[in-house]
């Protein structure tokens, strides 16, 4: 396994700046994941470091080796495409087999049945190495595509949306199991997807990309609970994090550049209105009640805007209720959304 | 606006059978989806309602209409097929207007409707603009327009945000839910994703294999589901299984897994010795170094809020925890599991069936299999 360093890199396609000076280095062992909406450039920043696009500008280093201009096949990577692409003449086993079998890196075939064994062990598709390929669910072929991958023990594994075909059930036990592998095998792993659930659970550390740019990078508990702005705050948070014009709920202790106030759903708790409070009042709209927890849809006094409270197990509100509001563990975003310092 | 029957509704294609003898109603204004996973018939009971399929036998009413043997178009029923299908020619207003175009209306009529649905979808100001230029969201509303224009008697909506992104299909969700309060139009919603349809539904009908298993409530299918299908196909990470076997009398409120006793509410009914599941979803899990009930920590996901935490006990289950995130479990970890008691299913593993508990004294189950 390798480090992995990204200098300055810029890729633009006609009028679109898909990627804009990602600067990012990542150590061997590391499970980094970027995460973004369809065109925040994840996609092209992976395809870069995979040879599969070239850079306009800036450099690409894998384990200390300059890769800028160097040939796909010459960068040691692996890549799991959205999409698996197996072999559908071929066996599983011969599909797990073929990066092996590759004439630029031959392996030994006692070797080869020793590895793929060995990888069809850890995806758990051991009982199905002599079905063909077609034979197979979507579950059971994406974990072969990701097996391809991972037979080759390269210096760097890509990977793009792998999960995202699959249904939620098998994505909760893949999300575990790659985790698993990833850290069994002591793999580094650059990783994208629009998922935020993927990236808080599998990710050493969150790459947050906007429209190219990298905005934020650190740890899940990192960017969750200290997001860079109001941007990074959005995509991180099931149901989304409430921001709040300041002048829609004043008196909360809100530093002089506030323009936006966030709060989190689980942070936002509701009270039975006294007569005379500071706090915002607001009026119960609509209640989600999800089974493992309720969201409750209030609109603040004076205002069009809707904010959502999370609570676990039951609640005493019920729909038109009047409500006051606490925020708790605020945060604030000046004019354009950068984070201010409480 | 209008009910909608569905009685004995039965669909064959060739030697597979699609749809068995199912029977609901879709209330008046009712938000109403069809849960299930692929194959389980649930696009199928749409298309027969919608006049896309004929059933084999069964009947469909539309209000007090039999409308089982009549033409798709002369029900008055609008369907949401892919919400991308627009015609990239016409701008936004002619795509909104084109349904009532096409039937003719006088065009004066047709420029009020339009307006009117326009303002209900909150894209008035959108309505000269091409739709080629337009965000997959702002797509989406204007096909939903299409629909709502014809102000027809019930929505028929098949999986139509299934092609988003996760992040914009919650925010959908909930747009989706706020329009049909508005307009309180009947709706049939066909889905595969559990929390689509618990964010969303009044009525649940979970099907599988052509057969609607439950029917109802959300928090009613979540609670109390009425088989092992239901309880694992709601509800993410799903509920936890642990096999055992016993025979139980009425009255009964404590089952052996291995060695570890197991609270559960009170049996409402005997069983006779054979393979049970003791079912508990990841929130009612806890953690206790007191229980006999050990485990072993495979992982720990960090979630923001909480924290799933995957298990294996010492017979090779595996389980998952939704704990507090400031919970510490680290991978090798050994701990002891605790249930919140009056939250355990209990079910027959021949068959799946849930077994009678003081959990069904509230309110009878309703329509448990099929009816």
């Amino acid at each position: 396994m390798a480090d992995l360093s990204l200098q300055g890199v810029s890729k633009r396609f006609g009028a679109i700046q898909a990627v804009d000076g990602l600067t990012l280095a990542i150590t061997s062992g590391e499970f980094v994941i970027l995460l973004g909406p369809s065109g925040a450039g994840k996609t092209t920043t992976l395809r870069l470091v995979a040879g599969l696009e070239q850079a306009d500008r800036g450099s690409v280093h894998i384990g200390g080796r300059d890769v800028t201009h160097a040939a796909p096949a010459l960068r040691d990577v692996a890549f799991v495409f959205q999409q698996y692409s197996l072999y559908p003449h071929l066996s599983v086993f011969d599909n797990l087999a073929f990066p092996l079998r590759s004439p630029l890196r031959p392996a030994r075939a006692a070797d080869v049945r020793r590895k793929v064994e060995e990888v069809a062990r850890l995806l758990r598709i051991e009982d199905k190495l002599q079905s063909p390929a077609t034979r197979l669910s979507g579950g059971q072929m994406q974990r072969v595509a990701i097996g391809r991958a991972l037979v080759r023990e390269p210096a760097l594994y890509l990977m793009d949306e792998p999960l995202s075909s699959l249904d939620a059930k098998l994505r909760n036990d893949l999300r575990l199991e790659l985790k698993r592998i990833q850290q069994d095998l002591g793999a580094t792993m650059l990783y994208v997807t629009h998922d935020q659930m993927e990236a808080l659970t599998m990710a050493t550390r969150i790459g947050v990309l906007e429209q190219g740019r990298l905005v934020q990078v650190g740890t899940p508990q990192d960017v969750y609970e200290d997001p860079a702005s109001t941007y990074v705050a959005a995509r991180l948070g099931s149901p989304r994090i409430n921001l709040i014009a300041r002048a829609l709920v004043p008196g909360v202790g809100a530093p002089g550049q506030t323009a936006t106030i966030g709060v989190r759903a689980e942070h936002l708790r509701l009270y039975g209105a006294p007569a005379a409070s500071a706090r915002p009042a607001a009026r119960v709209r609509r209640i989600e009640r999800l089974g493992d927890r309720q969201l409750i849809h209030v609109q603040l006094a004076g205002a069009e805007q809707e904010l959502v409270a999370a609570a676990s197990g039951g609640s005493a509100f019920e729909p038109g209720t009047a409500v006051q509001l606490e925020l708790v563990r605020p945060l604030w975003f000046d004019a354009v959304g950068q984070r201010i310092a409480a | 606006m209008a009910e909608i029957r569905v009685h004995r509704l039965r669909k064959e294609f060739a030697d597979f059978t699609a749809v068995q003898d199912s029977t609901f109603t879709v209330r008046n204004g009712e938000f109403f989806c069809l849960l299930g996973p692929s194959g389980c018939g649930k696009t199928t009971t749409l298309r027969m309602i919608a006049g896309l399929e004929l059933p084999t036998s069964g009947q469909i009413f539309l209000g007090d209409e039999d409308v089982t043997f009549k033409r798709a178009s002369a029900r008055d029923i609008a369907f949401v097929f892919q919400m991308f299908a627009l015609y990239p020619h016409l701008n936004v207003r002619r795509n909104i207007a084109f349904p009532l175009v096409s039937q003719g209306m006088p065009r004066a009529q047709i420029a009020g409707r339009v307006e009117q649905a326009a303002r209900v979808l909150r894209i008035g100001s959108l309505l000269d603009q091409p739709v080629s230029r337009l965000s997959s969201g702002d797509r989406q509303r204007v096909a939903l327009g299409r629909a709502i224009v014809r102000e027809p008697l019930a929505f028929l909506m098949d999986e139509p945000l299934g092609a988003l992104d996760s992040e914009f299909r919650e925010e959908m969700c909930l747009e989706l839910r706020a329009l049909h309060d508005r307009l309180g139009a009947t709706t049939v919603y066909v889905t595969h994703d559990q929390l689509e349809a618990m964010a969303m539904a009044d009525t649940i009908a979970v099907m599988n294999h052509g057969v609607v298993e439950q029917l109802g409530a959300p928090l009613e299918v979540y609670e109390r589901p009425a088989s092992v299908f239901v309880a694992d196909f709601i509800g993410s990470p799903s509920m936890n299984f642990l096999p055992f076997d016993a025979a139980l009398a009425s009255g009964d409120h404590v089952v052996r897994v291995g060695s570890a006793p197991i609270e559960v509410p009170a049996l409402r009914e005997d069983i006779a010795a054979r393979g049970l599941l003791c079912g508990v979803r990841p929130e009612h899990v806890r953690f206790s170094d007191r229980s006999a009930l050990r485990a072993q920590v495979l992982g720990s996901e960090y979630l923001g809020t909480s924290r799933i935490v995957t298990l294996a006990t010492a017979d090779g289950v595996q389980l998952r925890a939704k704990v507090d995130v400031a919970s510490r479990a680290a991978r090798g970890d050994h701990v002891g599991l605790e249930f919140d008691a009056e939250a355990v299913s209990l079910f027959d593993r021949a068959n799946g069936r849930a077994l009678r508990t003081a959990r069904d004294d509230r309110i009878p189950r309703e329509g448990a299999r099929h009816g």
